[in-house]
């Protein structure tokens, strides 16, 4: 297929728009991913459909030059879901933000990843609301001042790769936004999964959460504070990679490598593992103290998409029945002649 | 009335038209009694109306009064417009049917009584003091007291089955009495017996047997001296079948689907009283029709817009709760201007309201419910049948002009049936689609010169790669724009574009007298009792229009000069007066509402009542 397509380069998804972000904002990092990662695809450009709903994320698809969709605050999934349905063949991605795909959208985050819909998720992930100047997000951790919570928030946070697996998607990952080679690595691996893919992308809002995500970006903080997920490779982390993670019984635990513990008594990362309990363990590390937060692809089962499995009973019935008739149909049942 | 040849003693009368009414506890299978009546009359060739009315609770308490669902079809040998006013024969499976029901029988009409149901804790759960069947209340009426539910259980002794299944079939003992008594063939029930109980042979067999013991019990024992012969009605020649709006509705849109040769995709979360049209489209997957029950109203017509965008023929059905969730997602569809269908089928509220019931207070929802000025095409369907025109002619539209055009249907219509004439394939209207292709000057918020509908450019198109949303768009562009100016011309254009479907749609001609001193104006499902009123009282002489609208925006562009061409003019609602307040605000007449809010349909004597209130 790739012999017949043009040649992409990442200028072709490019638009004239001129880009309204904050200077500094992480979503650029996060465009330059996505525009590096899609000429690499073998996809032709016109199959891209880019769909968004409200926020500062949700402005992407106008810096996308594919077909891209702008809608409602917390709708892009359903939208996008409506899109694949119709269209199968098209590849369609959402951009989403925390406070669009989790607090007014999660109705629609939790259903589309239920049904397995063929989407690739970016949830841009700044544990704040930007568009709307400040406000707490579900994300936001417990006590997050902010411009309606002066005193402190007292919601308890979503993890949103929890949620992801709670719902049992069959992708489920993580990356960040500065982490460029890592970010594409991950985009690569969304875009080649068959039904619903979920990527987390922790993305710095330097105007009203500066710095949120720095314990795991800063250079001398990362890889103590950060575990890169490899599917079939033991579970180390640390700058001298000293430190491993070991299951013991239902939990997890930091270990020290050396001293009578070594790489084989560490969890190895399964993400084919249908049971989806092992992954979420892993999300679990997330704020736990002393754990690092995982990055990397937590999940990545095989499972038909819904849209395959929605034009495939289609197909079958029209096998069975033969293909509709409309005279047929409309004078189906019981009739009667007048004269 | 005329007497035929028949049997001494017997009778048969030949009349015109009949009322019944089935009613008893939801559990007693009275709405699949009434349709089966329906079906068979159909057959017969008598027009007929039907009013399904039923209670929300899918089972309260057995033999109570919240729990008495009722049947009511009209049938007659001339046009049939109502389910009627007034019934004249009730079938009463219970104490509970019969007090909620008694008061709509016809002094001297026929009442067949299920008299096993009557003991005392019968009697106590209908709160009544007294058995009705002993203390004389009944005596002005034609009263059948019997024992259905022993016959029942005598005429399936034996079949083996337990006596709560045999008590199940007691409802097919009084269909088989109404066979005999309206002169019906049994046939086509047997048909849908054996259909459907395809897999349960001794279930289809006791419901045949208890049928056919009802007809014969009115044959041997004598009790009805007289049975009645309608003969069919002289309906327009065809072939026809008996069709409920919601019916209707879903084999519109697989038509319209057809017509247009694009695939049909209906997004829709369970809502009564709208369910089952997708019900039935779910059916239809060799027509290639795409059902998705989304998880919440919003995302029903949220998926809608994106199957649209992708090239589909994209149709949501609600009610008004419903509806009222799906306003954000309309305001979108109206931005990024795609053909949609919205069917909201109207029930009694606020709030949840009266889920089953019948109402038409959606109208000012369907015009104006949206924030900012965010105008949509809304057309109205006035009988079950039309359900089927008016789906057709909201695809219709939707995509010549590129708009989502909302569809108002209600309760009546929904359950309702009537004999529908079948059109052949090329009766039904062109649907022409034209995805743009040529990339050469396109613009995503070019307009075609008439229409001012924009191109539909669907994603997969090479070169088409656009941006839509629900910011302002660039006129013509369609980039995102700010400018002021602009902002109020793409106000005016989305306006305009809806207001030139005036230019495409019939004029209003009324039916009845073209002038005079009184015109009604009716929409959705009041036109059944209106064109009966009507025509009752333009024999006394008075000169009535009736004029019914079907495209409730745009009006029809001769519609104030219409209107100023009669002295009166009344305007009955099943609402506390939207469409004549609307009348009054765009051409400054007089008009005057009758309105009635209860759940239930106009009777023809109430609105004959108000025609000589004002003409007297």
């Amino acid at each position: 297929m790739s012999a017949t397509l043009p040649l992409y380069t990442k200028k072709d998804f490019q638009t004239d728009q001129e880009v309204r972000w904050c200077p500094g904002c992480g979503d650029y990092a996060i465009l330059a991913a996505v525009q590096s990662v899609f000429p690499e695809l073998g996809i032709p450009k016109e199959k891209f459909v880019v769909v968004s709903g409200i926020g500062c994320s949700s402005r992407f698809p106008y810096y996308m030059n594919t077909f891209g969709f702008h809608s409602i605050h917390g709708r892009a999934p359903a939208i996008a879901s409506g899109i694949k349905l119709a269209r199968p063949d098209l590849e369609v991605w959402v951009a989403t933000g925390d406070g669009d795909a989790l607090a007014i959208g999660g109705n629609h985050t939790i259903h589309m990843l239920r049904r397995n819909v063929g989407l690739k998720v970016l949830l841009f992930n700044n544990r704040i609301y930007g568009l709307t100047k400040g406000q707490y997000s579900p994300t936001s951790e417990q006590g997050k001042k902010a411009k309606s919570t002066p005193y402190g928030s007292l919601d308890r946070p979503f993890n949103p790769l929890s949620l992801a697996l709670g719902a049992e998607a069959t992708f489920v990952a993580r990356s960040v936004d500065v982490f460029q080679p890592h970010l594409k690595s991950v985009l690569k691996r969304a875009a080649a999964h068959p039904g619903s893919a979920f990527v987390e992308v922790l993305q710095n809002c330097n105007i009203f959460n500066d710095g949120a995500w720095d314990k795991l970006t800063e250079r001398d903080l990362r890889d103590e504070n950060t575990i890169s997920l490899e599917h079939g490779q033991p579970l180390i982390f640390g700058k001298k990679k000293d430190q491993g993670i070991r299951l013991n019984g239902l939990e997890l635990e930091v270990v020290a490598l050396g001293s009578g513990v070594t790489e084989k008594d560490l969890l190895i990362h399964d993400a084919r593992r249908s049971n989806p309990a092992l992954a979420f363990l892993l999300s679990r590390m997330d704020g736990t103290p002393g754990f690092p937060t995982p990055i990397g692809v937590l999940r990545e089962v095989e499972a038909r998409p819904y849209e395959a499995l929605v034009h495939e009973q289609i197909a079958a019935v029209a096998a069975k029945k033969g293909k509709g008739d409309l005279k047929a149909l409309l004078g189906a049942g019981d009739v009667w002649e007048v004269r | 009335m005329a007497t035929t040849d028949v049997p001494a003693a017997r009778r048969r009368e030949v009349i015109d038209q009949a009322v019944i009414r089935f009613c008893g506890d939801s559990g007693d299978g009275m709405q699949i009694t009434g349709s089966q009546f329906t079906n068979t009359t159909a057959l017969f060739g008598n027009d007929l109306a039907t009013f399904p009315d039923y209670p929300a609770e899918i089972r309260a308490p057995a033999g109570t009064l919240p729990g008495v669902s009722g049947f009511q079809i009209n049938f007659a040998a001339t046009d049939v417009f109502t389910a009627g006013d007034a019934v004249d024969a009730l079938i009463a499976m219970n104490p509970a049917a019969l007090k909620s029901n008694l008061a709509d029988l016809k002094p001297g009409g026929i009442l067949i009584v299920n008299t096993d149901a009557f003991k005392e804790t019968d009697l106590k759960k209908a709160q009544l003091a007294q058995n009705p069947l002993e203390d004389h209340s009944l005596d002005g009426y034609r009263l059948f007291p019997v024992e259905l539910s022993k016959l029942t259980r005598a005429a399936l002794k034996d079949l083996g089955l337990d006596a709560k299944s045999m008590d199940r079939c007691k409802n097919f003992f009084a269909l088989g009495m109404c066979y005999w008594l309206y002169n019906r063939t049994l046939d086509a029930t047997y048909r849908w017996l054996d259909d459907k109980f395809g897999g349960k042979p001794t279930l289809a067999e006791a419901n045949k047997l208890a049928m056919k013991a009802g007809y014969a019990y009115c044959d041997a024992t004598e009790a009805f001296q007289v049975s009645y012969q309608i003969p069919p009605a002289r309906l327009t020649p065809g072939t026809y079948r008996n069709l409920s709006g919601n019916s209707a509705l879903a084999l519109g849109f697989v038509a319209a689907s057809e017509r247009a040769g694009i695939p049909l995709f209906l997004g829709s979360y369970p809502i009564t009283p709208a369910s089952d049209v997708l019900h039935e489209l779910s059916q239809y997957k060799e027509f290639g029709v795409v059902t998705f029950q989304a998880e919440d109203e919003i995302a029903a017509i949220s998926s809608v817009i994106g199957a649209a965008y992708a090239g589909s023929l994209a149709v949501t059905t609600t009610s008004g709760p419903g509806m009222a969730l799906k306003t954000e997602a309309l305001g979108l569809a109206v931005a990024v201007e795609l053909p949609l269908v919205v069917c909201d089928i109207q029930r009694g509220g606020p709030s949840t309201g009266l889920p089953t019931k019948t109402e038409q207070a959606d109208l000012m929802q369907a015009l104006f419910g949206r924030n900012s000025e965010a105008p949509i095409p809304v057309l109205a369907a006035a009988t079950p049948g039309d359900c089927f025109w008016v789906a057709l002619e909201a695809c219709r539209i939707a995509i010549k002009y590129m708009v989502p055009v909302i569809v108002l249907s209600d309760g009546y219509l929904a359950n309702g049936a009537e004999p529908w004439k079948i059109p052949s394939l090329d009766e039904l209207p062109e649907i022409p689609v034209h995805f743009r292709t040529d990339p050469q000057g396109f613009r995503a918020y070019s307009r075609h010169p008439t229409t001012l509908a924009r191109p539909w450019a669907v994603p997969g198109t090479p070169g088409l790669e656009h941006r839509l949303g629900g910011l302002e768009k660039q006129d013509g562009s369609g980039a995102i724009s700010y400018d002021p100016l602009n902002h109020e011309r793409m106000v005016r254009l989305r306006a305009a574009k809806v207001a030139a479907v005036a230019q495409d749609i019939p004029e209003a001609v009324p039916a009845g007298d073209p002038e005079g001193d009184l015109l009604l104006v009716g929409w959705g499902s009041t036109y059944g009792p209106i064109t009966a009123a009507l025509r009752a009282q333009r024999e006394k002489g008075y000169r009535i229009g009736h004029l019914h609208l079907r495209y409730l925006n745009p009006l029809p562009r001769n519609l104030g000069e219409v209107l100023r061409r009669y002295r009166r003019i009344v305007v009955p609602e099943m609402n506390l007066g939207q469409l004549v307040w609307l009348l009054r605000a765009k051409y400054l007449v007089d008009a005057e509402g009758l309105n009635k809010v209860q759940g239930k349909p106009f009777k023809q004597s109430e609105i004959e009542a108000k025609i000589e209130e004002v003409l007297s």
